[in-house]
């Protein structure tokens, strides 16, 4: 099979993704779209490394999936702790931080 | 004996700091204290002098480095003495002196609860004093003249529950530091053209400075002096300097403070004596001082205010005098010492009436006052007639010789300055007899006090007529002795030196023109004040008696000139500072904040839109960079 095919995938992958963190509100939604950018991006990685026959791109992938999962693990304490406070999970709610 | 001189500060210095700090335990003794460390540093002096005699003419100079103060580099600033005979004269002049109004003191203020505070002061005054003639270079002798300005500002301010008294301090302080301007900055165009300061080294290099430079220094001289002696321009202060008790005001006008000017110049002769020009300022200084002060002398009902344009019409003939050069230096001085004797006796004279007149100060209220106030008037007698140069008293001889040396300055500045001076000796005769016969002739004119007390006007305590009759000695005979085979000639002439003046007028005809004005002088008077009553109420005056009695318009020409004149240049600076200064900053402040406050609302809060942002960004950024890798 043609490794471009793996490519459109992966910039598909990528798109729905940054849609998703663009237009849902739910903060748990959002989350996942992003895990849905950072697979696009293994993705991409995987393929290229195949498309170069080097193992770089595959060991950038799992630097990705280390920090994506660290990330996971702050980001999901924070979002708890905000539907504790608020008892809601929109990122539009939480909108303190301005002047 | 070189060991003595610190001691000569040292012991007033040491009086000052025990009065000062001792508190009230030494209310009871303070004044004791006082007079004992002003009579200490006076035997001193005496022994010193004693020491000094015993040596030949060029031989009498004694130094005593104490310490070296300030040893940076090439600068260096000791604390060193200089005994010579014209420090000599001085230091007697000032311990002797100042011990006697010490003494007059302890009866003056003896119902002044503050009196242990007052002798603390005075103390201070005397050594700030003797310090400033002991010191061998400038930068001490600063010192001691800063030291001279705070004690006067501390005595004339002393009753300053009186706003009066508190402002006429703070004027003698501002306008004494107009001339201390003038002495720092003499001070420093002295260490950058011979890199020392010191008296001697100065003077030895004079001859290799360049001529604009030393009349430089001797116009900031000058000016000092100025200040301090209380010389036009900066003559204001002295009159309102009578706010202070009346003993401050002898200590001031005979032995300190206002004679600080006349050491500056004569010490400095050297300087003066390669600067022509500032000589002739100096000459001119003295001259209009002196019509001036005599002129202000003539209008003032206030006795101590009379006698205070007196002094300053005195000082002007010692400036005069020690502007002249060489023929004048010894002259000054010899008038300096004799003035310091009948114008303390004077002031001490004048304080013992208003002790005996409930501090009443208008002599329109004294009148007859001869039989109440015997030894006041014999003694206060004396020192008139020593001021207005009688025959035979000390006024006399050195009056006399000033007028014969500023004929000798020849030419028609010759003239000029000789006529200036006797005509200021007439003016002299004229205010003296004014201030005696409204004192001690005539009527009696005091009248019941606001609260109904008569005054009963009475003799004052002997701690108080002994020191006038002291100096009513030194009024009467030391004219004389000095002048008895030149005696004072000879004893400061190795400092000073001096040079016989060639005057167009024989010394004869000078005494006889002296003479004439004096009685023109006194006739006017006596035919004014004497042949008929005195007005209980000034009359309105002349055109120049209304001048002379604002003090010839002094403080309104400097409200007009310098107060106006400093407003405005403050208001405009305070325009240009808030307009132009401030504009920019403001205006670069305000920029800044106007474009943060737009740039402020992109910071909603809501995580998408920063999230769009960064998308966006990142597009920017990917496409720049696709970009120029198209260009490359």
């Amino acid at each position: 099979m043609n490794p471009v095919n793996y490519l459109y995938l992966s910039a598909l992958l990528f798109t729905i993704g940054a849609a998703g963190v663009l237009i849902r509100r739910n903060a748990i939604v959002v989350f996942m779209c992003i895990e849905l950018m950072l697979n696009a991006s293994n993705l991409a990685f995987v393929t290229f490394s195949r498309l170069h026959g080097n193992l770089d791109g595959q060991i950038i992938a799992f630097f990705t999936m280390v920090v994506a999962a660290a990330e996971v693990v702050v980001g999901l304490a924070i979002i708890v702790t905000i539907f504790r406070s608020r008892h809601s999970a929109s990122v539009d709610d939480a909108s303190l931080m301005k002047l | 004996m070189e060991n003595l001189i610190g001691l000569l500060v040292l012991a007033p210095l040491v009086g000052a700091g025990v009065l000062l700090t001792g508190g009230r335990r030494l209310d009871r003794t303070g004044h004791w204290i006082g007079c004992a460390f002003a009579a200490t540093s006076f035997v001193i002096g005496a022994v010193l002098f004693a020491d000094m005699l015993s040596r030949s003419g060029d031989d009498r100079t004694l130094t005593s480095n104490l310490y070296t103060w300030v040893p940076v580099g090439g600068f260096q600033a000791d604390v060193a003495f200089q005994l010579d005979q014209l420090s000599m004269t001085f230091v007697l002049l000032i311990s002797g002196v100042g011990t006697l109004i010490h003494i007059y003191s302890i009866g003056y203020m003896e119902h002044d609860e503050r009196r242990r505070r007052f002798f603390g002061y005075l103390n201070l005054f005397l050594a700030a004093m003797l310090l400033l003639v002991l010191a061998n270079n400038y930068l001490l002798l600063y010192v001691g003249w800063e030291g001279v300005g705070l004690a006067s500002y501390l005595l004339i301010g002393f009753w300053q529950h009186k706003p009066s008294a508190a402002t006429a301090a703070k004027k003698a302080f501002i306008v004494n530091r107009v001339g201390d301007v003038g002495l720092s900055i003499a001070i420093m165009l002295m260490f950058t053209t011979f890199g020392t300061f010191s008296f001697q080294p100065v003077f030895e290099a004079v001859g290799k400075a360049h001529e604009g430079i030393l009349t430089g220094i001797g116009l900031m001289l000058l000016l000092a002096a100025c200040g301090k002696s209380a010389q036009v321009p900066l003559q204001s202060w002295l009159g309102d300097a009578m706010e202070g008790p009346t003993p401050v005001s002898a200590l001031i006008h005979a032995a300190t403070m206002v004679t600080a000017g006349v050491y500056l110049i004569t010490r400095s002769g050297a300087i003066f004596n390669a600067a022509p020009d500032a000589q002739l300022a100096v000459v001119t200084v003295g001259a209009v001082t002196l019509l001036f002060g005599a002129i202000v002398g003539c209008a003032k009902d206030d006795i101590k205010k009379a006698l205070a344009g007196s002094t300053m019409s005195q000082i002007g003939y010692m400036i005069l005098a020690a502007g002249l050069g060489p023929i004048g230096y010894v002259f000054a001085i010899m008038h300096l010492v004799t003035h310091g004797f009948f114008k303390a006796g004077l002031f001490l004279g004048a304080g013992s009436v208003m002790h005996g007149m409930n501090d009443e100060v208008d002599m329109r209220k004294y009148g007859g006052l001869r039989k109440y106030m015997p030894v006041t008037f014999v003694t206060f007698g004396l020192g008139y007639l020593a001021i207005i140069g009688f025959p035979g008293l000390s006024g006399f001889f050195s009056k006399d010789k000033i007028i014969e040396a500023a004929f000798a300055k020849g030419g028609t500045e010759g003239w000029i300055l000789g006529g200036v001076a006797m005509l200021g000796a007439a003016i002299t005769a004229f205010y003296m007899t004014r201030v005696m016969l409204m004192t001690f002739f005539g009527e009696k004119r005091w009248e019941p006090d606001a609260e109904g007390h008569d005054p009963h006007p009475h003799e004052s305590p002997r701690s108080m007529t002994i020191p006038m009759v002291i100096l009513a000695f030194g009024s009467v005979f030391a004219g004389g002795l000095f002048s008895l085979n030149e005696s004072f000639l000879k004893w400061l002439e190795p400092v000073t030196g001096h040079e016989e003046g060639h005057s167009p007028l024989s010394a004869g005809a000078v005494t006889a023109g002296t003479m004439v004005v004096l009685v023109i002088g006194v006739a006017l008077a006596w035919l004014m004040y004497g042949r008929r009553p005195v007005p209980a109420v000034a009359p309105r005056g002349s055109l120049l008696t209304r001048a002379a009695r604002r003090d010839l318009y002094q403080d309104d020409f400097n409200h007009v000139v310098l107060v106006r004149g400093g407003e405005h240049l403050t208001r405009s600076l305070v325009y240009v500072d808030v307009k132009g200064v401030d504009g920019v900053v403001n205006g670069t402040a305000a920029a800044v904040g106007g474009l943060s406050g737009r740039m402020r609302r992109l910071q909603n809060g809501y995580v998408r839109s920063y999230a769009v942002s960064m998308l966006g960004g990142t597009a920017v950024l990917v496409a720049a960079v696709l970009l120029m890798r198209g260009v490359a």
